[in-house]
């Protein structure tokens, strides 16, 4: 038995149909095949498939496809606009955020949200804020310092870029 | 990308941001789940739900009837196409002379299951739920039998993990001069002594591991794309090893790859069955581990049972240090299992003091648990453990400053040969240690413990100073102590007509921004930009060879490797430049892109002479080959000795027992650097994980069952944002002095060096001897009451 659901990825309009078993990262990676959203836990704990929906950070593998139902989703694939980085996105790659890249885009969806929710957040809130995304590379120093770089506005005024 | 015009950035020490970034910020990485092949499958693993059993019968039929099921294979299938067992690469030898027990290692369990998790089928499948759903139709009928879990007391067990090791010993191993350190003791004004658990940890890289197997029956070879760390050596194990497939038969992609730290090294038994049932279903698999897979069946990491005596002089001068451990092996011998616990870890226990007489005795043992094999550190964090906690008790006993202790000790004098076994080239502890307490403010920690003290909170101060071993080398004299692999790393260097340089490398980046580092190297070497050299590695069918990405090599022997054969590229554009110029061979000189005859102002650009090597209208064709590009193996003739102090400050609030890292200072000699920005990343990293394991993670099975009791992040507790300080991290330099750029590793030194460092400080708060790692808040809450 399969569903039919449909909702806005990326600014665009989808339509699916799904086994009402289906987890909103199922859809996400294998059907829409965006695999920038991806697993890491089967336990909602380490973050790496946060995605927007309806403007607000989901971890995409606690919720079901049919949940979505005519939601507005961004995926990490629709942060950037035009080929131009969002500032969070830039703040990583200049404060060395980002190691093997896995967790990368759940940290990066989750850090836009904690801004939106905090513009001004000290360093131990970010932290805080940081608690359901787990990094096992970077120790969080820099992607703290991304974070703290993406709130100084100072995003692409520095770093020897190729 | 091709710009001659732009002027080189000597790229060479410049936090040069990574190329690899893009992608994986805006969700173009990709990874081994990430491919999709046409045709693709589904492999699902039936696993062990016991810690031993017998299997009395396994009854497919109801699963291969349900939807979606094309093919389901168990232990009796791979037994009957003579599949072999998984090798283990190291062989060591017991102090009786025997060699290691080496019971097989069945990729589907053969009649008997070793540990929760163990593989008894591999299910394929439509898609992954179909088959998830078959497995629960599989009917095993087991005969449980006794877990074997206490390390202490495994070699005297009623049960054999396996039968043909009856005590549980894989070996008994002896590394240093026994009766030399027995002499020393005798005369010792002074023995302090420890005894501890260096702690179970389950790696965690945050993409699990993965694999798609693919057969082609046209040309009837195999691809494999594999999370993993050195895909050559996979190649080699699998085929000539397990599958008796000729290797050129087997092409291994290790896509972009979500962390490794060693748990990525290893031949596992699901990509095998992958590969070997892709030809009997004639379609591609692809299996990706949940979670709790990883946590089953990751290889996990140290888990050693350690007592420490250290001998001194009346005024604190080391005379013996004599260690006693014992080592977890799991079930099974993983790929290096067998060097991590003894080669890896007794050779380092001089640390970076002149003990003149050491002797370690490591007694492995087989357990009904996963595989142990190596992780971060690999050995080295054991062993720094073990003699920066010991000092530090030393320094305690003494009543002497831990830092004077330490200092009055150091070796000072280079090349030093070690009474375990290694040649440390070049080192200046002093410089670091100095550098550390001043960076660590440690003239400032008394008024601070008593501004803690004043609001009820305990305060202590830890130093460790490690060394480790990079770069395992050479392979003649590894081969001589056990390693059944080569040590060497293999470069090519491909330049194109238009100047650009595609790199090919064996080592594989996992985070580490090999594509970065490695193209300034590369850039700087040939003079020209490094957006002009793009790296190639992770695939052999591109790579000509490699060992991989491990004991952080990548750059001491990967790089050099590189930079063996671009020093090639250099020899043979200035054969073309001298023909060009016409010169002789021996006058021409290459200097930031440009082959110039030596006192004039005849020159000319990289560019031209690439593009004369692929259009050879002049050129010396009757002597020189055209074209311009070249291989290169290199085999180290020692290892690397990164070294450093780490000076760790925690607070402790007595009446909950939380503690917190106040203070993190890393000062690290690795030598010249490449890319300072990496660097820090990879100290900060290391730090996070060696932290980790001192304050928070544990592998913990139930004594009884053979239950994995932490087998989920609700249970296993990972490092997060807010668990950890800002770090504060510096270098001092000391160049390597046998390859040629002087570069020493920096990959693993963080979660060596901080354990102690932490435990160290810790147990100065509370005022007491030990405290088990890690140190979670209720350890600490009953040792500062204990204490009180």
């Amino acid at each position: 038995m399969s569903v039919p659901i449909t909702l806005t990825v990326n600014g665009k309009a989808v339509t699916a149909n799904v086994d009402p078993r289906t987890l909103l990262v199922q859809l996400i990676r294998e059907q829409l095949q965006l695999t920038g959203t991806h697993v890491g836990c089967d336990t909602a704990q380490c973050g790496a498939c946060t995605v927007h929906l309806n403007g607000r950070a989901v971890k995409s593998c606690s919720m079901l496809a049919v949940q979505a139902q005519g939601a507005e989703l961004t995926t990490i694939e629709g942060l950037s606009k035009a080929g131009e980085l969002h500032p969070m996105q830039s703040a990583f790659r200049e404060c060395h955020g980002l190691q093997c890249g896995f967790c990368t885009p759940g940290m990066v969806m989750s850090a836009v949200n904690l801004l939106k929710d905090k513009p001004n957040a000290s360093e131990q809130e970010i932290r805080e804020g940081l608690e359901g995304n787990i990094c096992r590379c970077t120790g969080y120093h820099n992607i703290v310092k991304s974070i703290q770089r993406c709130q100084g506005g100072k995003v692409g005024n520095t770093g020897v870029a190729v | 990308m091709t710009d001659m015009s732009q002027p080189p950035l000597s790229p060479i020490g410049q936090p040069q941001l990574r190329r690899e970034d893009y992608r994986f910020l805006t969700g173009a990485g990709q990874y081994t789940d990430d491919v999709v092949l046409p045709g693709q499958t589904f492999g699902h693993f039936l696993r062990s739900p016991h810690a031993h059993a017998r299997i009395r019968s396994i009854d497919i039929s109801k699963a291969a009837k349900s939807p979606g099921v094309v093919q389901i294979f168990t232990g009796a299938d791979l037994a009957e196409a003579k599949v072999g067992g998984l090798p283990c690469g190291w062989l060591i030898h017991s102090k009786d002379g025997s060699p290691m027990k080496e019971p097989p290692h069945p990729v589907l369990a053969q009649g008997k299951v070793r540990h929760v998790g163990d593989p008894i089928a591999l299910i394929v499948a439509e898609t992954a739920l179909q088959a998830k759903d078959a497995a629960e139709l599989i009917e095993v009928d087991y005969d449980v039998l006794p877990a074997v879990i206490d390390i202490t007391s495994a070699d005297r067990s009623a049960s054999a993990v396996h039968d043909e090791v009856p005590n549980n010993v894989c070996y008994d191993w002896g590394h240093g001069n026994k009766d030399a350190v027995d002499a020393a003791f005798k005369l010792a004004a002074k023995v302090s002594t420890l005894e501890f658990v260096n702690n179970r940890l389950i790696p965690n890289a945050m993409e699990p591991r993965a694999a798609n197997a693919h057969y082609t029956k046209h040309d009837d070879s195999y691809t494999l794309y594999v999370a993993n760390q050195n895909p050559h050596v996979e190649r080699l194990l699998m085929s000539a090893f397990v599958l008796g497939l000729p290797e050129s038969k087997v092409r291994v992609i290790a896509p972009d790859v979500g962390g490794g730290f060693g748990s990525k090294i290893f031949l596992y038994a699901e990509e095998t069955a992958l590969v070997w049932a892709s030809k009997r279903v004639n379609r591609p698999i692809k299996w990706t581990a949940e979670r709790s897979e990883s946590f089953l069946t990751d290889a996990h990491g140290r888990d050693h049972h350690t007592q420490v005596e250290l001998a001194m002089d009346a005024k604190g001068n080391f005379l013996a240090l004599r260690v006693n451990t014992i080592a977890n092996m799991g079930a099974y011998l993983s790929t290096f299992a067998s060097s991590v616990p003894t080669i890896l870890y007794a050779t380092l226990l001089a640390g970076q003091y002149k003990t003149p007489a050491i002797y370690c005795n490591v007694k492995a043992v087989f357990t009904t648990t996963a595989p142990v094999d190596a992780y971060r550190g690999a050995g080295r964090p054991e062993a720094t453990y073990v003699v920066e906690r010991i000092v530090e008790q030393a320094a305690r006993d003494l009543k002497m400053d831990p830092a004077a202790l330490r200092r009055q000790n150091f070796i000072t004098e280079f090349p030093y040969a070690t009474p375990v076994g290694l040649t440390y080239d070049t080192g200046n502890y002093a410089a670091h240690l100095d550098k550390a307490i001043q960076l660590a403010d440690v003239a400032g920690f008394a008024a601070r413990k008593a501004a803690s003290a004043a609001k009820g909170k305990l305060r202590g101060l830890g130093y460790s100073c490690y060394i480790e071993a990079c770069g395992l080398a050479p392979s003649n004299i590894a081969g001589a102590l056990g390693a059944r692999a080569g040590l060497f790393e293999a470069g090519e260097v491909r330049v194109h007509p238009t100047g650009t340089v595609t790199v090919f490398t064996g080592s594989h980046s996992h985070g580490q921004g090999h594509e970065t580092t490695f193209a300034q190297v590369v850039a700087a070497k040939l003079g020209i930009p490094v957006g002009n050299v793009e790296i190639v590695h992770g695939d052999t069918g591109r790579v000509p060879f490699g060992m991989g990405t491990y004991g952080s090599r990548s750059l001491s022997v990967g790089g050099t490797a590189i930079v063996k054969a671009v020093d090639k590229i250099i020899a043979k554009g200035k054969k073309i430049a001298a023909h060009l110029l016409e010169a002789a061979d021996t006058d021409i000189e290459f200097d930031n892109g440009e082959f110039k005859v030596k006192g004039t102002d005849k020159k000319v650009p990289f560019g031209s002479v690439a593009l004369t090597a692929y259009v050879p209208h002049n050129y010396p064709l009757d002597k020189l080959e055209p074209g311009l590009n070249e291989n290169a193996f290199y085999d180290p003739t020692n290892f690397t000795y990164p070294s450093g102090t780490y000076v760790c400050e925690v607070e402790v609030d007595p009446d909950t027992g939380k503690t917190r890292v106040e203070r993190f200072t890393a000062v690290d000699d690795f030598g010249n650097i490449v890319n300072p920005m990496i660097v820090s990343g990879q100290v900060h990293g290391g730090l996070a994980q060696g932290l980790g394991q001192a304050m928070m993670e544990a592998c913990v099975y139930d004594p009884e069952s053979g239950q994995l009791l932490t087998g989920t992040y609700m249970d296993y507790t990972m490092p997060r944002a807010d668990d950890l300080p800002n770090f504060t991290v510096d270098h001092t330099v000391t160049p390597c002095t046998h390859n040629p750029l002087g570069v020493k590793g920096c990959g693993e030194a963080g979660a060596i060096g901080s354990p102690p460092a932490f435990m160290n400080a810790l147990t100065d708060a509370l005022g007491v001897k030990d405290l088990a790692m890690p140190a979670t808040a209720e350890r600490v809450w009953r040792a500062a009451h204990q204490n009180a």
